[in-house]
């Protein structure tokens, strides 16, 4: 396992907290992935397995710690990282046809005031029949049945052209057919060495899909391989009830108004 | 009519200007307001709006004029404290959004018409014509003032082109936005600032009370004809120049009347149409699409009927007369004939002694009823374990809905079964 980290790591989360409304949600979440790997992020409701993502694309503020990829800021490689939130984060009547929204996924090359070129609509179609949606290009997507929704999303992602992925629940509302050609598709790009991480609720399929897993409940449990990770008592740990005294102080931090770190005393006012 | 010609055929340089100048302002606020209305953010525009008045007023107790740089300026500082005071007490407090609006609104409006008042009350003589901002007056817009405003309304229109890619993102998907690294709180910021100037220039036009009007209801119009954002924003500015242009040639023709309320029963009256009488997403439509389904759920039962009567005596082309159907399909005798007649007409049926009989394509499309309807029961059953006597309403529904395709699927999924669950025949077209 050494040996597998010691090239650069796709993802090092390190005393990552973070907190709603003062009370953590995650708490000192401590991690590393290698690259080409495709990883799942397992816990119940409520474990915080979208809050990781989020905090790592820095969509959310952090009470503690930090998150690189391929040992850089996220600044830094903005255009190498792509981000699929969950399908219901967005207003699907939105008016917009398919090929629109995965066209924004070259707005990260493109850059500010630029409009999408030729190239771009060429690049955005080759995306789509990656994911079999071609020919549901000028659909008006609110027509979209959720496993093509999910499609579209996918696509914009893979418009991106990046090395590292986080999605957000790419599977939910989607059919067994298309969760096949889904998780085919991540797997190809594996092996092109991409890291692709996807939060997941399906435990059974867990071992044949991922080749490493995250297994995290507002703490993490565990993160490594699957074969050695994914343990009948690492899920125990997981799954196996709450820790009734972290949330009871997580709670405690809210009523009385303390900040998550005493340095963070002024931010919290 | 006269003054509807002089108006119109433009030739008084005056009215040029009035004309051009609500065209300009309303279309402007219109395109500004679209994306407001994208971001579901309507009552915000609305806040602004009357928050605007106590800018202009201190414009002018400050300066004694009635610059229409200072207003606007004016204007826009209080607009944006508005916006800040709903941001502040949203974040801050345990209220929700639509409180806080309600309260800025109401404070912000509040002490501007205290401030109008002062002023009125002041005696002095340049503040006539001030109160023209409660309700507008297209007529008001000359010289200076048509500059300025004008200007703004351009201003409007060029951000909007460079940032449009943007400002729709922002729209559909913002932690997406955020994620790819465009700097979101500054476009943000621009887009406000946007919303705030659009206020500030459309209330020489609407007045700040209706101005919400103009900013949200040439949007929410357009979204019924399009599902395409360009032609949305472009057909809002279309019905916002409209209602401008109206609201200028009221003015013109009463000059007592105040422009506002004017331009907003057009562009409603407009909205009104869009509501009703778009297609696809028009309620008419809908009603007339609702029809339609009911009369071909109605048309299939009926066949079905037949076809059920076709099973029981070994021969689907035997006559029936309509209490027979009616024995199998309950509705009234009435509604009976007129399907019957209908689908006669429609060939599927053929009138015979007594009553009708199914033609070979009548006998043909109700099979196909037949056959998904106890497919989609076989299909609950064995594969959803729904016990068999609940299975029959739902496939009721289903029978008429499905599309080839799933009929298709639902067979290869079922391998071509026999019987459904009551061990009726499954019928297939001859393979």
């Amino acid at each position: 396992m050494e040996k597998e980290i010691s090239i650069t790591p796709a993802l090092e989360i390190h005393d990552l907290t973070v907190a709603f409304d003062r009370k953590p949600v995650l708490w000192n979440i401590d991690l590393k992935l290698p690259q080409g790997k495709l990883v799942g992020i397992i816990g119940p409701n409520g474990a915080g397995k979208s809050t990781l993502i989020k905090a790592v694309m820095g969509l959310l503020p952090l009470s503690s710690g930090f998150a690189k990829l391929f040992d850089q800021d996220l600044n830094d490689i903005r255009t190498r990282v792509s981000y699929v939130p969950q399908r219901e984060s967005v207003d699907w009547d939105f008016p917009a046809s398919v090929l629109d929204v995965v066209l924004m996924g070259r707005y990260g090359k493109l850059g500010l005031f630029n409009r999408p070129r030729k190239a771009d609509r060429d690049a955005a179609m080759d995306c789509l029949k990656q994911v079999g949606m071609e020919q549901y290009a000028h659909r008006q997507i609110s027509q979209l049945s959720g496993g093509q929704q999910q499609r579209t999303f996918l696509a914009r992602a893979l418009a991106q052209q990046a090395d590292i992925y986080f999605m957000d629940e790419p599977f939910a509302g989607v059919d067994a057919a298309t969760e096949k050609a889904i998780i085919e598709l991540l797997r190809n790009m594996t092996q092109a060495n991409k890291t692709v991480i996807v939060v997941h609720h399906d435990l059974q399929s867990v071992p044949q899909y991922f080749d490493w897993v995250i297994l995290l409940n507002t703490r993490l449990i565990a993160c490594g391989p699957t074969a050695s990770t994914f343990t009948q008592s690492n899920l125990q740990e997981t799954y196996g009830g709450k820790l009734t005294l972290l949330s009871d102080v997580g709670d405690l931090i809210k009523r009385e108004s303390f900040p998550n770190r005493e340095g963070s005393a002024k931010q919290a006012l | 009519m006269n003054s509807f010609l002089e108006f119109f055929s433009f030739a008084d340089p005056n009215i040029r200007y009035v004309a051009f100048g609500a065209v300009l302002l309303t279309a402007s606020s219109a395109i500004v307001g679209s994306f407001t209305f994208l971001n579901k953010k309507s009552l915000i525009g609305d806040a602004i709006a009357h928050a605007v008045l106590p800018g202009i007023c201190l414009g002018f107790i400050v300066s004694q004029t009635k610059n229409p740089v200072i207003l606007i300026t004016g204007a826009f500082i209080t607009g944006w404290l508005s916006l800040l005071a709903v941001e502040f007490i949203t974040a801050r407090t345990r209220l929700k959004e639509d409180t806080a609006i309600g309260l800025v609104l109401s404070v912000f409006f509040g002490i501007g018409i205290v401030m109008l008042t002062v002023i009125q009350k002041s005696g002095n003589a340049a503040q006539s014509g001030l109160d023209h901002f409660l309700f507008g007056k297209a007529a008001a817009l000359v010289g200076d003032d048509l500059i300025a405003f004008g200007s703004v309304a351009l201003i409007l229109l060029i951000v909007v082109y460079f940032l449009f890619k943007e400002f729709a993102l922002l729209a559909f998907d913002k932690d997406y936005a955020r994620s790819i690294g465009f700097p979101v709180r500054i476009i943000e910021l621009v887009l406000t600032s946007l919303i705030v100037l659009a206020v500030v220039i459309g209330i020489q036009a609407v007045g700040v009370v209706l101005m919400a009007a103009i900013l949200i209801t040439p949007a929410a119009a357009a979204r019924f004809w399009t599902n395409k954002i360009t032609v949305m924003i472009l057909l809002a500015s279309i019905f916002g120049a409209v209602s401008g242009l109206s609201g200028a040639y009221i003015s013109y023709i009463a000059p007592a009347m105040p422009t506002g309320p004017w331009i907003v029963i057009v562009i409603s009256t407009i909205a009104f149409i869009s509501f009703f009488f778009a297609p696809k997403r028009g309620v008419i439509n809908r009603l007339f699409r609702q029809a339609t389904i009911r009369r071909t759920i109605n048309d299939e039962n009926v066949l079905k009927a037949f076809y059920q009567l076709g099973e029981e005596n070994k021969n689907f082309f035997n006559p029936h007369p309509a209490e027979a159907v009616l024995r199998k399909r309950r509705m009234q005798h009435g509604a009976m004939i007129k399907i019957l007649e209908r689908l006669q007409a429609q060939g599927y049926l053929e009138k015979a002694k007594p009553g009708w009989t199914l033609t070979e394509e009548g006998k043909l499309r109700a099979q196909r009823v037949v056959k998904i309807h106890r497919l989609w029961e076989l299909y609950l059953t064995t594969e959803l374990r729904i016990a068999p006597d609940h299975v029959h309403d739902d496939a009721d529904t289903i029978e008429h809905l499905l599309t080839p395709e799933l009929e298709a699927e639902l067979e290869r999924i079922l391998q071509f079964p026999k019987a459904d669950p009551h061990q009726s025949e499954i019928p297939y077209r001859d393979r």
